[in-house]
């Protein structure tokens, strides 16, 4: 169960704009396992979709740059690979569901076509019969009927278009699945389907995934483990029993729980966060939680702290 | 029970019938009346073109003069009329059709290919890319297009091949900023990136995701540049570096009666009416096109 799949050590992350440089990822260490779900958390702006895409390499041009550290996916290290080797990689090792399933797919290109593409792309020797014939099985896979391959994605509901975007991207089985805010456009009805239908196929085709949410019921739902992220960094990384059942926990980790509704106990407030995200182009010394932390002590202002380890659990606090 | 499904199976497959992308591309096309009527408008043009030998004699008819029957007002004999040759202008119409035509889609093709390639490649790569291949867009755009052609055919020469070529190089500029402008618009979106997530190639995005959703526009200004390129080739003609008289050809026909236009109207009207059916089939083609290539505005 637990062979390594992928392994991001050290990573950094900057945008460089002509006026500005904005750390995104500040030093950020992962490692999933073959057919894990790793739910990462955190408020938006943590990075949490610019380590997706520094795993799948696509940066935007010129502004996004991995400074340092490595991503390592089975015997390949993705930060030195070439282009040529990437366009490989991509659709049929690590695919990406993107938030947005209404703009992400193309309009004028029936859905049949679409999915059909990323097979030929990475198929090469494969007849048309035994592509088209995989098309008719992914769709009924996602629970689509094949007969309606041939429509263009203006003709199906938003949650069927995520079933669609979600067969492109398990059309090639890949080995990880990275899943963007998958439900984020969804109402809770379609997302509930939707979510019950990637765990399902994860377990059927064995793939890994990273699950990108700020939904911590999602996350509980769906998960092995959970990262919580938070301006670039993990600081919070355990099985979903660590997370949300332990007594440790970082600070922010409280407080996220602390800002959603709890069932079970009788709250006349909810307590959030206070403050914003730090600004990523200027991070404060020391960690970088501190100015918004209830329990932050003076060797929080100035040294950052460090990766403490108890069993599966791991938290970045000076408290522990 | 089984049989319901069977027969359930059955409908659906009816209902959902198969059909290939020309197909309902076709079909889609077909609904729109007005397209239609362009298209017919256009195929007769073409036909006309084809067998004019068989309607009127080259020779006798379209070049030869013949000063008695002179500035003739359309009659029974010469349906449209003579020029001041006298030529009869029906004759002269139908096999100046060969050449405005011909000239007129090469030109747009060539260019087309040209401006969409230098386009594409400038709006979707960007950067130093764009700005070189920009800039050197905006010297020929600098130059006023006939200009450039009235130089290009002066240096390589006359002849149709040099005309052809010249008159396209003079519209690839115009061609490759719209066709930039539009890949723009496109490329930003979520698709795009979701199909380079998919490890699909520069060309193949180019090509399969950015220029269908793009054709809107290119396709307006390549109709509307058929009717500035036949009018182009009559002024080039006028210098003496176009086509040489006394070919027939839509543009220096109605350049010629230009001298006559007070007194005999039909001179200009003719050829202008020929000029004018040919843009308009064109742009009602063009604008079926449009709305047959995009599926969402099926139904």
């Amino acid at each position: 169960m637990s062979e390594k799949l992928l392994e991001i050590e050290n990573l950094y992350v900057e945008y460089e704009t002509d006026e500005e440089i904005v750390k995104a990822v500040n030093g950020l260490n992962l490692i999933i396992n073959k057919g894990e779900t790793l739910g990462l958390v955190g408020e938006t702006g943590a990075g949490k979709s610019t380590t997706a895409l520094s795993i799948m390499k696509l940066l935007p041009e010129k502004v996004g740059i991995i400074k340092d550290g490595s991503i390592i996916l089975g015997d390949i290290n993705i930060t030195k690979a070439s282009d040529a080797d990437m366009r490989l990689l991509r659709g049929n090792s690590i695919s990406m569901i993107f938030q947005d399933p209404m703009t992400s797919l193309n309009p004028i290109l029936t859905i049949g076509e679409q999915i059909s593409e990323v097979l030929e792309l990475h198929n090469k020797e494969m007849k048309k019969e035994d592509i088209s014939k995989r098309v008719d099985e992914i769709l009924e896979l996602v629970g689509l009927p094949k007969e309606r391959k041939a429509e263009y994605p203006h003709q199906f509901s938003g949650g069927m278009k995520q079933r669609v975007v979600i067969a492109i991207a398990l059309a090639c089985e890949p080995k990880l699945l990275l899943a963007d805010e998958p439900t984020t456009a969804l109402d809770v009805t379609i997302q509930a389907q939707v979510l019950e239908m990637m765990a399902d196929l994860k377990e059927k085709l064995n793939t890994s995934m990273i699950l990108i949410t700020h939904d911590l019921g999602v996350v509980a739902q769906t998960c092995d483990r959970v990262a919580i992220m938070y301006a670039g960094e993990i600081i919070e990384l355990g099985t979903d029993k660590d997370v949300f059942e332990s007594e440790n926990h970082h600070p922010y980790t409280t407080g996220l729980f602390g800002s959603i509704p709890d069932l079970t106990k009788a709250t006349k407030r909810l307590n959030p966060i206070d403050g914003l995200m730090p600004d990523p182009t200027d991070l404060p010394i020391g960690c970088a939680f501190h100015a918004r932390c209830p329990k932050c002590m003076d060797i929080c202002k100035k040294n950052k702290p460090k990766e403490i380890k108890k069993g599966s659990h791991m938290i970045k606090c000076h408290l522990y | 029970m089984g049989e319901d499904m069977v027969k359930q199976d059955v409908v659906i497959k009816k209902k959902y019938k198969k059909r290939s992308q020309i197909k309902s591309i076709m079909f889609r096309y077909k609904k729109n009346k007005l397209a239609m009527v362009g298209f017919v408008m256009f195929i007769i043009m073409i036909i006309i073109a084809i067998s004019a030998d068989l309607i009127v004699d080259y020779e006798i008819d379209a070049v030869t003069q013949n000063m008695k029957e002179r500035l003739q007002t359309p009659n029974s004999e010469h349906v449209f009329g003579t020029d001041e040759y006298g030529r009869d202008i029906f004759a002269r119409i139908i096999f100046g059709a060969r050449i405005s035509l011909f000239v007129g889609l090469i030109t747009i093709s060539l260019s087309l290919t040209g401006g969409a390639i230098i386009g594409a490649t400038a709006g979707y790569y960007g950067g130093r890319i764009d700005n070189v291949l920009m800039r050197i867009m905006d010297i020929f755009l600098a130059i006023p297009s006939i200009l450039l052609a009235i130089s290009i055919v002066a240096a390589l020469g006359t002849g149709i091949f040099n005309l052809l070529l010249a008159m396209s190089i003079s519209q690839v500029p115009r061609f490759a900023r719209i066709v930039r402008s539009s890949i723009l618009t496109v490329k930003g979106q979520d698709f795009i990136e979701a199909a380079k997530a998919c490890g699909t190639k520069d060309s193949r995005i180019i090509i399969k995701h950015i220029i269908p959703n793009a054709i809107g526009p290119i396709i307006v200004q390549a109709t509307l540049t058929m009717a500035s390129t036949i009018l182009t080739i009559s002024s080039l003609s006028f210098v003496g570096l176009g086509i040489q008289s006394p070919t027939p050809e839509w543009g220096s026909m109605l350049s010629d009666g230009k001298k006559q236009m007070r007194y005999y109207p039909h001179l200009v009207i003719i050829p202008g009416i020929a000029i004018m059916l040919a843009v308009m089939s064109l742009n009602l083609i063009g604008d079926g096109l449009r709305d047959a290539l995009d599926p969402r505005l099926k139904n």
